[in-house]
């Protein structure tokens, strides 16, 4: 799919697309007992516009094919909405999601994803890694000589960690333009407000000055989501997408709540934030 | 056979494996002209990747450049390589199972002058205890160049660890490398020895000196420390009187306690000393210095055996 091709109502599929994963994570989230709706939410909006705007080439009965491109949640805390956008997909049967975080899972979905798991590429849930590992997978396809694209959502609070920005050197070292990094810029860490635990600002500045090719654009507006992810890479610089989002987007209870990063709904609440997301 | 540092026998041996097998990329963190990756980077600039002073990074691109089916060698000094990235073996490579080769040099007090900063004694501890990860030190330049190959054909993570000074050929191309395989270096009657790395040579010294007393030892080169080889360790522990190991490592984790753990598993006691790092941080001066006065030289050794014969 490329711009011109893009309506309205292609917009307006991949936004009813985006309340239903909501609905899906929470779901999985809930009779979990725990996990990260808020992280999960934030981030919902750009994995609905990769998996299914037609960015992402995938074949989810081939989920190994060399010429694929790949997609990382650094942020792996957000497996709630990557396990229902995965299934979704097609890696593997919705009826799956029953086992998110339960013993003898068959899909192995764990509390932070791991590479058992069909579709995911490699293991999360300690925070600074992605990046390195998506550049990894940038390089070795382009030493096969093939156009894939690598893609990976990041954690403003993850930004903190000094191995982000090892891996924002080397990328711009290796002049990897194959590499498309995605900040989930929720402002809101477990502990605190990002800005309060550690401030990234200027962000912008940080990313220009480590010679990246940076766009800012609002995570929640999938028009604009679509817009800049159909940009053609950059000659030679890697991309960085600062997506300005809400932690908790979509219910007007978690919006920008710390106490909604590491928590399942009560049913109570479970039931009023599914009105919420219709 | 030739006498040579291990590392250089690995950089050679990467070079051979580069021609080979478009599959095989090399990492380093800055420090390719000492551990000698730069041979490889020399010949094939293309899948050479110096990530710089930046060893988190490192592991993790390597770990990325295995999912897409390279074979990646992320080679620096061991302290750096392991100390500075538990978390990502951890998590990127021990965990995710992905096919990295993470190769340290330097290790050791056999690093000498540059200081207890630089000597790693904790690296076999910590990579023999994470799932999914094998570890393996080679004591001689046939060796290495062996288990270099070797490794590159077994799929899935492990641990190299190699030697910054010249140690002595004890292997001829005879010699036949097989990962968690232990070799008799020399058959004696008295009582047997398990050493790695540096430490063959190290025995080989001290058997020398304890022959011109008539006391004949066994020698047995354990080059996999992970997994062990259990078999050869109960046979010539149950056939000999007494048992010494010999690691130029912390005593803590490391082969003395691999064997021990046989022994307990196995019921199997005897009279065992371990030769290896008594658990403080050394100092500065050369190698041989530091082996002779902490406790690793070929001296001690001699005596470890006179003492649990006696």
């Amino acid at each position: 799919m490329n711009e011109s091709q893009l309506t309205i109502p292609d917009i307006t599929k991949l936004e009813k697309l985006a309340l239903k994963l909501r609905r899906l994570a929470l779901k999985i989230i809930f009779q979990a007992g725990s996990g990260h709706p808020g992280g999960s939410f934030s981030a919902t909006d750009l994995m609905t516009a990769l998996f299914f705007g037609g960015i992402l080439n995938y074949d989810a009965s081939n989920p190994k094919a060399p010429k694929r491109d790949r997609f990382l949640l650094s942020k792996g805390h957000a497996s709630g909405i990557y396990y229902a956008v995965l299934a979704k997909a097609g890696f593997f049967s919705e009826s799956d999601l029953d086992s998110y975080r339960k013993i003898n899972s068959e899909r192995f979905l764990s509390g932070h994803a791991h590479p058992k798991t069909p579709g995911v590429e490699i293991a999360s849930g300690s925070l600074g890694q992605g990046l390195s590992v998506a550049h990894g997978i940038a390089l070795g396809t382009k030493l096969d000589g093939y156009d894939s694209k690598v893609y990976v959502i990041l954690g403003d609070g993850e930004l903190q960690e000094g191995q982000i920005w090892e891996a924002a050197m080397s990328a711009d070292k290796f002049k990897s333009n194959n590499l498309i990094a995605i900040v989930d810029y929720n402002k809101v860490a477990q502990d605190n407000i990002t800005k309060d635990l550690k401030d990234l600002e200027p962000l912008e500045d940080k990313w220009n000055s480590f010679n990246w090719d940076v766009h800012r654009i609002d995570g929640h507006n999938m028009e604009a989501i679509m817009k800049v992810l159909q940009l053609p890479l950059h000659a030679e610089k890697p991309r960085v997408i600062i997506a300005d989002t809400i932690k908790g987007k979509g219910v007007s209870f978690m919006e920008g709540k710390t106490a909604w990063h590491g928590v399942a709904p009560s049913a109570e609440d479970y039931e009023k934030a599914l009105k919420e997301l219709e | 056979m030739k006498d040579a540092a291990t590392r250089d026998s690995y950089g050679e041996t990467l070079v051979e494996l580069g021609a080979a097998d478009p599959r095989i990329v090399v990492l380093d963190a800055g420090v390719s002209d000492s551990t000698r990756s730069k041979k490889f980077g020399d010949k094939f600039p293309d899948r050479f990747f110096n990530m710089g002073i930046a060893e988190a990074d490192m592991v993790c691109t390597a770990a990325g450049l295995a999912t897409t089916g390279k074979i990646p060698f992320a080679t620096s000094f061991a302290c750096f390589l392991l100390g500075r990235t538990m978390d990502q073996v951890l998590v990127s490579i021990a965990y995710s199972n992905t096919n990295v080769k993470l190769v340290g040099t330097h290790t050791g007090l056999a690093v000498g002058e540059d200081g207890p900063s630089a000597q790693m004694i904790v690296d076999i501890a910590y990579t023999r205890a994470m799932p999914n990860m094998i570890v393996v030190q080679p004591a001689d330049w046939e060796e290495t160049r062996q288990a270099t190959r070797a490794l590159a054909e077994y799929e899935g993570p492990a641990y190299f660890r190699l030697g910054r000074p010249k140690v002595k050929a004890i292997f001829d191309s005879s010699y036949k490398f097989e990962i968690g395989k232990g070799r008799v270096v020399k058959k004696g009657s008295d009582l047997v020895i398990f050493a790695t790395g540096i430490m063959v040579q190290e025995s080989l010294k001290a058997m020398e000196m304890l022959e011109k007393e008539n006391i004949r030892v066994t020698l047995v080169n354990i080059s996999t420390l992970k997994p062990i080889d259990r078999e050869l360790i109960i046979e010539l522990s149950t056939s000999h009187g007494a048992i010494i190991t010999a690691e130029d490592h912390n005593y803590i984790g490391g082969l003395g306690d691999a064997v021990g753990e046989v022994l307990l598993d196995t019921q199997i006691s005897k009279p065992f000393k371990r030769i290896a790092v008594r658990d403080h941080f050394a100092e500065t001066g050369k190698g041989p210095e530091l082996f002779e006065k902490y406790g690793l030289s070929a001296n001690h050794i001699a005596q470890a055996v006179k003492d649990s014969l006696r």
